[in-house]
């Protein structure tokens, strides 16, 4: 009930400020807090190596990563549940025979 | 009894409706990390924190190996694990009373659920990526931020957890604190890596606490959100899973319902 309450808390705190969310830009921490003490100290943020942020490309390079994922996650999956577990039961079977 | 499975069932739709707007509303902002973006620390600095990070990464990598030289399923575990903290630590949630974005960490649950060593190879992980593909934190300052993330976020969430733990504490409260300490403690230490980074001739803790004050308004109400997410997960599974505890070390098997 207790963690009910704080979602419900959380939940109706952001609600009363969807509109406010949608229309304006809010600032990480990044940029109010680490960019802004660096910069009064003369350090500035350089542009990453990969910048992602171009059109679709961040979209792009997440269905590249999915797919890759993916392909990895079933190829690991079939050794591990279709090539291992026979071999696996047939282990146990000696044991238990 | 009917009455009571209804109304279980009317209290888990509600809570799954309530995650739902929460996710939703914390995703129609741009996402914004944490991390020490490329270029703010001096090579020096970040040449440090990198470092203190690397020891840290090679021992989750021997446990690693050495979990799942015993037990084979550990490692899809920790695969699992790895995913629910890179997609924890880039969500951006907008705290409106602070009028920014921040996000949790995630390293309290991993660092409950999978120990310290293996939830800083899990961060490093995360992190990589991160900095890599989405302008999360910089290559240069990934030592800096597996040190603040990985290593003092996961002791942080794990240690918590465990004295409360052993001081017989309910599961629930347990997994709060260990959120919340986790989440507090990867702010602070941020704050120290920056503040050393940058001060060039000021004294350090004038600027260290400068910055971690201007983290308070996002991160007080951020780290309470952390708090609740471990709290709910750590119970769920206790609820749901008991095993998965038993075999993670997590609690003993006498423990489990």
């Amino acid at each position: 009930m207790f963690f009910l309450t704080i979602f419900a808390l959380f939940t109706v705190h952001y609600s009363l400020f969807t509109d406010t969310t949608a229309s304006e830009k809010w600032p990480g921490v990044d940029e109010t807090v680490v960019e802004k003490f660096a910069k009064e100290h003369g350090r500035e943020a350089k542009e990453p190596f990969i910048n992602t942020d171009q059109g679709d490309l961040l979209l792009f390079v997440f269905l590249i990563a999915g797919t890759v994922g993916g392909f990895i996650g079933g190829y690991y999956w079939r050794i591990l549940m279709v090539e291992r577990a026979p071999k696996i039961r047939r282990d146990e079977q000696k044991i238990t025979g | 009894m009917k009455f009571q499975i209804s109304n279980f069932k009317v209290q888990n739709y509600f809570i799954f409706v309530l995650s739902l707007v929460t996710c939703h509303l914390s995703l129609v902002t741009d996402a914004h990390a944490m991390h020490i973006s490329e270029g703010i620390l001096p090579f020096n600095w970040a040449l440090f924190w990198s470092v203190i990070a690397v020891p840290f990464v090679a021992w989750g990598l021997y446990r690693l190996k050495k979990l799942s030289s015993v037990d084979l399923s550990f490692k899809p575990l920790v695969g699992l694990m790895a995913a629910v903290v890179f997609i924890i630590s880039c969500m951006p949630i907008p705290v409106p009373t602070a009028g920014t974005c921040s996000h949790p960490c995630g390293t309290g649950i991993s660092g409950i659920l999978v120990g310290p060593a293996i939830s800083i190879l899990i961060t490093a992980v995360a992190l990589l990526i991160q900095a890599l593909f989405l302008a999360h934190g910089g290559l240069s300052t990934w030592g800096a931020d597996i040190v603040s993330m990985g290593v003092m976020g996961s002791f942080a969430g794990f240690l918590t957890f465990k004295l409360l733990r052993s001081m017989k504490i309910n599961m629930a409260i347990a997994g709060f604190m260990a959120g919340l300490f986790a989440d507090w403690a990867t702010y602070l230490t941020t704050s120290v890596e920056l503040a050393s980074g940058i001060r060039g001739d000021s004294p350090f803790m004038p600027l260290f606490w400068k910055i971690a004050v201007a983290f308070i308004p996002t991160q007080l109400p951020l780290g309470i959100l952390e708090g609740a997410m471990t709290a709910g997960m750590v119970t769920l599974l206790y609820k749901k899973r008991p095993d998965l505890l038993v075999k993670m070390r997590v609690i003993k098997a006498e423990e489990a319902i």
